[in-house]
């Protein structure tokens, strides 16, 4: 993410505490910070999710509207993955078009939630080569305190499973009446996200860490554990067996993660 | 299954393009071939084709993006227009303005930044024409590149990919692989250490499959380390080690 101003003094203060065991907010180093997910939080959008990871809040809205599909998928929904890194959330964070970081955010997200096919185009289709339902997913930070990977997957899926489609008629969207239809969502993809501080490997870095990290990875496992996603961070290296390593020991991490999805019983709508 | 989908990958212990499983595409490059840029690379590999161009260490502009204690490394992935089967938009989207990024931080680790305050190091990529691997075959350029252009270096970053096609865990992924595959795992180290500095994936990998592919990703960057090698020497001569 943005690097905001580091001093090496702090730096030199984060890592001197990780030569000790300990971590600046006093975690242990595979330990999440604390994580809420609530869900039918917007009544605008057709699904929503508010996260939070410690201080890290980010509201995740679906959108639904119909349209052409691609010509090479005639009979598939389409998928569209933004992300919004408002000033509103960050002192780092400036207005403006999207710049790479943001780029990166929605890509990688969206990366997760595509190739876990979690959610099933094919029923998306309403006339096959002529209209289909698009979903937008859109990323929305709203107080960056680190790790926005993580929180915005969660909040993205979650956001899924509590979308219900609006009424159709005659091929054109009535917002207003919402249908008991729930969006197809057959996986739960959820990222996880490791940083590398000084040799140390840390889960979940917070904003502090996530200045001074050397490099991080995010996987992306779905519900089989399967790897779905995944992106390398950061200017310097990890070795090989550190990466095996982490993809190893992520998995469990998203089997924690996913234990926070509201179940489909609690789903508000 | 997509339209214009094949119904195997693997015929006979050969992939659709002749190759064995763990065997690379054809892979040439060639330092030094821009008169104006300060160091460049021009790569073939398989059907792709790209330049990169070094110029710096320069003058940074905008001035404020200057750092006093190192130099800024700036990477710009970009398509021609004509590289792909349906034309490009011309200028950055969403996509190169990732692999700008990963590129960037592929490449970061290696450059002496420190010794060139003040300063921007540009790495231009063209994609000329693609056949899927061009974030590896840009990033295997580009660090030809800045060698070329006499930055110091720790080492060359050579990349490569690896992934899964019909159930099959293979080594550097062609167009219709790539299109029609289950995964892609592209990655970049520095040979030196081992150690990596790009890694993404998708598509869908077990644990097994996953251990698999990025040991033969890392076996293949070994190999496009050697053709870098090869061209530096090539260029600049000297000894053979």
């Amino acid at each position: 993410m943005k690097h905001e101003i580091i001093v090496d003094v702090k730096r030199d203060h984060i890592l001197n505490l990780l030569n000790s065991g300990k971590r600046i907010d006093g975690r242990a180093f595979d330990e999440y910070r604390e994580v809420s997910v609530e869900v039918g939080i917007n009544q605008r959008a057709e699904g929503s999710a508010l996260v939070k990871l410690g201080r890290t809040q980010v509201m995740v809205g679906v959108k639904l509207s119909v349209g052409e599909p691609f010509p090479d998928m005639p009979d598939s929904g389409v998928l569209t993955t933004n992300a919004e890194l408002i000033p509103l959330a960050s002192p780092s964070f400036e207005r403006g078009p999207p710049d790479e970081d943001t780029v990166e955010l929605a890509r990688v997200v969206d990366r997760a939630i595509r190739e876990s096919r979690c959610i099933d185009l094919e029923k998306l289709c309403i006339s096959e080569g002529e209209l289909v339902w698009i979903v937008f997913i859109d990323l929305h930070p709203l107080d960056y305190d680190g790790n926005l990977f993580d929180a915005c997957t969660l909040g993205a899926i979650a956001a899924l499973k509590n979308a219900v489609f609006p009424k159709l008629e005659d091929g054109r969207v009535d917002y207003k009446t919402k249908t008991e239809e729930k969006l197809p969502i057959v996986d739960t993809p959820v990222e996880v996200t490791f940083a590398k501080i000084g040799g140390h490997i840390l889960v979940d870095p917070c904003l502090e860490e996530e200045e001074v990290l050397d490099a991080r990875l995010t996987v992306g496992y779905n519900e089989k554990g399967e790897i779905v996603a995944m992106q390398k961070g950061g200017s310097g290296t990890f070795t090989q067996e550190e990466i095996l390593d982490i993809v190893r020991r992520g998995r469990e991490k998203a089997e924690f993660l996913r234990k926070h999805l509201p179940g489909d019983a609690d789903g508000k709508n | 299954m997509k339209a214009g989908e094949p119904e195997e990958f693997i015929i006979d212990g050969k992939r659709l393009d002749g190759r064995r499983v763990d065997e690379l595409r054809p892979l040439k490059i060639e330092a030094g071939v821009l008169k104006r840029a300060d160091g460049s690379a021009y790569l073939e590999w398989g059907g792709n084709r790209v330049l990169a161009a070094c110029y710096g260490p320069r003058e940074i502009h905008p001035r404020h993006e200057a750092n006093p204690q190192r130099a800024v490394l700036r990477t710009y992935y970009s398509m021609a227009p004509f590289s792909v089967y349906e034309r490009k938009r011309p200028g950055p989207d969403r996509r190169s303005m990732e692999i700008s990024k990963v590129t960037r931080q592929a490449l970061e680790s290696v450059v002496f930044t420190h010794l060139y305050p003040m300063t921007a190091i540009d790495v231009y990529i063209e994609i000329l024409q693609a056949q899927a691997g061009t974030r590896c075959a840009g990033i295997t350029a580009a660090s030809v590149a800045l060698a070329d252009a006499g930055i110091p270096m720790k080492d060359l970053v050579p990349a490569c990919a690896a992934g899964k096609v019909g159930g099959h865990i293979v080594l550097d992924l062609f167009d219709i692989e790539d299109n029609y595959g289950e995964a892609d795992l592209p990655v970049a180290i520095v040979p030196r250490t081992g150690e990596v500095s790009l890694l993404q994936m998708d598509g869908n990998l077990t644990q097994e499959e996953f251990e698999q592919a990025f040991k033969l990703a890392i076996k293949g960057c070994m190999q496009v380390y050697e053709k870098q090698k090869e061209a530096l020497r090539r260029r600049y001569g000297g000894s053979q080690e």
